[in-house]
């Protein structure tokens, strides 16, 4: 009896030391107001550059607020060096995160679900799984939805055909296999939208990295860039490159030129110009039109535009009280949508939520971007850009910023590419270390 | 160059530099304008493969630098896009953020 007594003492013991523990982590919060009620709930939802970040910095500068991030991922792929993939210079893994860091080291609540609604009088968010969370302030990075359909015969099931993978994970790896199985001497199509679109100098580094995989594996093969464009990210040095290091692989068409797309077919594997010209692609990436996540819709935070008007001071949507909208979602122009633009906005809504709960004014925001394209190995190139605010704009500091010289020496190419990853490696420590 | 021009030159140059203050409303602290360093810099400014870190240095040293960055006097690949951005104020304010970083 005894022997058997003790065994369910000590597995009761084991399980409820566990339960003990789980119930610290969470009364941590508690613990740093003194066994108070939390100094209020944050909720944050997407778990990319702007969220995570935001989630992080809330807690980091008052832990006695009550951070919950809502992600439906358990990992998040970045899309920065998704393209580094294709090019064959990193792996899916290299380049893909977990939220373990967050959750245990800084105390954030992580729910891997997706929220479906957002109620701002009650601030409540709903869950998939049917949970509600409360919310004091409600921090939205949902990044960007494809607007499906908009570019005629592109809708969710084309994107298995013509990937767009202008969300990293699955797409880059369907689009690197495709890339894979082309025969030598095939043509590669890239369809590239009208801005404002996410990573305004994406399309064209990304064109550079499948021009260095078809020069490495398959030379006789081509890129052709159909472009709804006239006037693109970097373009003085991305034009360099396309005759410099990818000469006769990759073409640029221009809006000018035909290069506006307007319908495309998967079965025919062709796509369609404005003026009825069409092309035949062994791989066809369509990127195409976007908008805010489908929950910026559904919060009543997107305006006509699709994307979500904010307030500069404090990135507070103009639409809805309490919301605050970040990264690519938002409507932040001039400043790029782009992962450090994000993360750059993070640290102001976190600065500007802390000091409004805790009755403070929100000083003054502050925002960079900075953001580096690989052009071959060894290549990079960057475009720079200092923003403040106006109570009624975002404002680029005049004279500052700028891209890097068309004319330089390989020097700096190389030690822009080593900056390119001291840039990652820096920026992914900071979200998700 | 006559005596007029040179006033003239200066003139343009502070015009120039007093550009950025006159873009906002209240000055950013030196930890906002300091907060998206890190993203080069490395975690805690502690410096990430070919890029240097900054906390703990010098206030002065860090000063002088970003000054230097801007006018182009020290030739940089990437900094002098930066810190053209910055006014005096502002310079001043992220080397005090950075120096009493431990």
């Amino acid at each position: 009896m005894t022997a058997i007594h003790t065994t369910i003492s000590r597995r009761r013991f084991v399980r409820l030391a566990g339960a003990a523990g789980a119930l610290g982590a969470v009364g941590m919060m508690g613990c740093a107001a003194q066994g108070q009620a939390p100094r209020g709930r944050v909720v944050v939802i997407g778990g990319g550059f702007g969220g995570a970040t935001a989630a992080k910095y809330v807690k980091k500068a008052d832990p006695a607020i009550d951070v919950t991030l809502v992600e439906q991922n358990p990992k998040f792929t970045t899309c920065p060096y998704s393209n580094l993939v294709l090019g064959g210079l990193r792996k899916m893994e290299d380049i893909t995160f977990g939220y373990g860091a967050l959750a245990d080291k800084h105390g954030v609540r992580v729910v891997h679900d997706a929220a479906v609604s957002v109620d701002p009088a009650q601030r409540t968010v709903r869950l998939r799984g049917g949970q509600t969370l409360n919310y004091d302030k409600l921090i939205m990075s949902p990044g960007i939805d494809i607007r499906w359909n908009a570019l005629a015969g592109y809708d969710e099931a084309a994107s298995q055909v013509m990937p767009h993978a202008w969300r990293a994970g699955e797409q880059t790896v369907l689009l690197r296999r495709q890339l894979e199985s082309m025969p030598d001497g095939g043509l590669v199509i890239m369809v590239a939208p009208a801005n404002p679109f996410r990573c305004p100098p994406g399309p064209y580094e990304r064109s550079c990295m499948i021009g260095h995989y078809l020069k490495t594996n398959k030379p006789r093969s081509k890129l052709l860039i159909l472009d709804a464009k006239d006037q693109i990210s970097k373009q003085g040095l991305f034009t360099d490159a396309w005759a410099k290091v990818y000469p006769n692989i990759v073409e640029w068409v221009p809006l000018s030129k035909d290069g506006k797309v307007t319908k495309v077919d998967v079965r025919e594997m062709t796509v369609e110009t404005e003026f009825g010209k069409r092309h035949r692609g062994n791989v066809v990436n369509v990127i195409p039109p976007q908008k805010a996540g489908a929950i910026a819709d559904a919060a009543g935070v997107a305006d006509q535009t699709g994307w979500c008007p904010v307030d500069p001071m404090t990135m507070e949507s103009k639409l809805q009280k309490n919301i605050h909208v970040i990264g690519d979602a938002s409507n932040a122009a001039p400043m790029p949508k782009s992962g450090f633009a994000a993360n750059s906005q993070a640290k102001v809504v976190a600065t500007a939520v802390v000091d409004m709960m805790n009755g403070r004014t929100p000083g003054a925001p502050a925002w960079l971007n900075t953001c580096y394209s690989h052009v071959a190995p060894n290549y990079g190139i960057s475009v720079v850009n200092v923003y403040r605010a106006t109570p009624q704009a975002f404002v680029e500091v005049q004279g500052s910023g700028g891209v890097s010289p068309v004319q330089a020496p390989p020097a700096m190419r190389v030690q822009e590419a080593l900056f390119a990853d001291a840039w990652y490696e820096s920026i992914t420590a900071d979200m998700f270390g | 160059m006559a005596l007029g021009s040179k006033i003239l030159l200066v003139a343009g140059l502070l015009t120039l530099v007093a550009c950025p203050a006159e873009a906002q409303t209240a000055a950013p602290s030196g930890a906002m304008l300091g907060a998206a360093c890190v993203l080069c810099h490395g975690p805690d400014s502690a410096g990430a493969g070919a890029v240097p870190g900054l906390k703990g240095h010098n206030k002065d040293y860090l000063v002088v630098m970003m000054k230097a960055f801007r006018s182009g006097e020290r030739p940089a690949t990437v900094m002098g896009r930066v810190a053209k951005g910055f006014s005096d104020a502002e310079i001043d304010a992220v080397s005090a953020y950075y120096a009493g970083l431990k």
